[in-house]
């Protein structure tokens, strides 16, 4: 008998690229999972950091997602090179940071890389035609195909009956007819789907894969690329949007408040590669201060720190500084009242 | 039959199981690697990456905050 035919297949974690890889695998092509790890995506990160969320650790859908169809997956980082899809985007962006368009143009391109490497024959996505109002639409998807330089290789198996077929159709290496058009916002037919394979507790996101997607976490981000003059990132700055209270007093410094245990032990990670501070006379969070501070922003980020610890409404608070260059020393402040703290301070 | 160890610790998921496939890539068949890190997540994800990709978790052990995962490279 020869080789069967090998397709990769884009897995986000989420329900409709478990079912492309699916209904490719029961048409005899020998499937493979990619997952592209950005920095932004939803898996992982934050639930390891609260406390109240360590109780029940989150799997990583990806992996699950892998477990279920008994593929091997192949997580690869691409933190660096996604830089520039994130900062400068050709298609520009959806509602709120996220690149949606250039950043699927991107991941196909690099499963089209893989593939060439490992000698496999196509690529599949779990693309829904109008599922999603900025990268799945129907025009949206042959430039995907273009752009990626991935063309006749890239094979959608939810809506292929409503696109050209491709390559795999076209060879007769996968059966056209025993693919889908699926089409619309609806998650019907994919709900119909996933229960005749029979997948139960699959993940239903809902607003998409990344973090780019999130109103908050794109303020956050404009702020730090604002206040530094250039839209540049690296991968703790990222990491650290996603965690605490972010507060700017001040264009030139920003304070990262710990709300937890969970979130203050996090922040004490960062303490050698930041300026902090914490309160030694009350109980009350690690406070990372993010750019160049003056002795009197110094101060400043001292009464809300205390403002922000169980001295809140004591008279005075001790709070303990550590410059990130020079000595540590302790200051003696009054914690600043809730209604003195401007509402836009917040990010 | 190799043993190495990988210090994975304050990395987040998946950071550790990028690090861990990376590492796995370089090792042969029979050797061991013991990955260590601080993100309990990785307790979950460093296991059901290895059964997805066919490889053996030998031990598991946990230390206060750092957990450590034994697991030997199996053929792919
Ligand atoms: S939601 Fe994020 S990961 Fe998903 S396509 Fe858009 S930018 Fe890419």
């Amino acid at each position: 008998m020869s080789e069967p035919h090998k397709a990769v297949a884009l897995i986000s974690g989420g329900l409709d690229s478990l079912l492309a890889a699916k209904v490719i695998q029961q048409q005899g092509i020998h499937v493979e999972g990619i997952n592209f790890f950005t920095g932004f995506c939803v898996e992982g990160h934050t639930h390891a950091i609260r406390k109240k969320d360590r109780a029940k650790p989150k799997r990583n859908n990806a992996l699950w997602v892998a477990e279920q169809l008994g593929i091997k997956l192949h997580i690869v980082d691409i933190i660096e090179e996604y830089k520039d899809v994130v900062i400068n985007p050709k298609h520009g962006y959806g509602a709120n940071l996220n690149p949606c368009l250039d950043c699927k143009i991107f991941m196909v391109q690099k499963a089209k890389e893989w593939i060439e490497q490992k000698g496999f024959d196509f690529i599949i996505t779990g693309e829904v035609i109008g599922q999603r109002p900025m990268s799945q639409r129907k025009d949206t998807m042959p430039v995907i195909s273009h752009e990626s330089g991935a063309e006749a290789l890239l094979l959608r198996p939810l809506c292929a009956k409503n696109l050209e077929p491709t390559l795999p159709e076209l060879e007769g290496w996968v059966d056209r007819e025993r693919l889908y058009d699926f089409e619309g916002r609806t998650r019907k037919p994919q709900m119909a789907l996933a229960a005749e394979f029979g997948f139960e507790d699959y993940a239903q996101p809902a607003g998409g894969c990344c973090f780019l997607t999130d109103k908050q976490y794109s303020v956050k981000l404009s702020d730090l690329w604002q206040a530094r003059g250039e839209r540049r990132y690296e991968l703790d700055d990222i990491m650290l949007l996603k965690v605490g209270r972010h507060l700017r007093p001040r264009p030139n410094f920003k304070m990262i408040i710990g709300r937890e245990d969970g979130e203050n032990k996090f922040l004490h990670g960062y303490r050698k590669q930041y300026t902090h501070m914490v309160t030694t006379s009350h109980n009350g969070p690690l406070v990372l201060i993010d750019g160049e501070a003056g002795a009197e922003d110094l101060e400043l980020a001292a009464r809300i720190t205390a403002r922000f610890s169980q001295g809140r409404d004591a008279g005075q608070v001790d709070v303990e500084i550590h410059p990130r260059e020079g000595d540590v020393h302790s200051v003696q402040v009054q914690p600043m009242r809730g209604a003195e703290i401007p509402a836009d301070w917040y990010l | 039959m190799s043993e190495t160890t990988l210090d994975a610790r304050r990395m987040l998921c998946p950071m550790p199981v990028i690090r861990t496939q990376e590492k796995v890539e370089q090792l042969q068949v029979g050797d061991t690697l013991t990955v260590i890190c601080t993100d309990p997540g990785a307790m979950h994800d460093i296991p059901a990456w290895c059964r997805v990709n066919g490889h053996e978790v030998i031990d598991i052990d946990q230390q206060d905050e750092e957990i450590s995962i034994r697991l030997r490279v199996c053929e792919e």
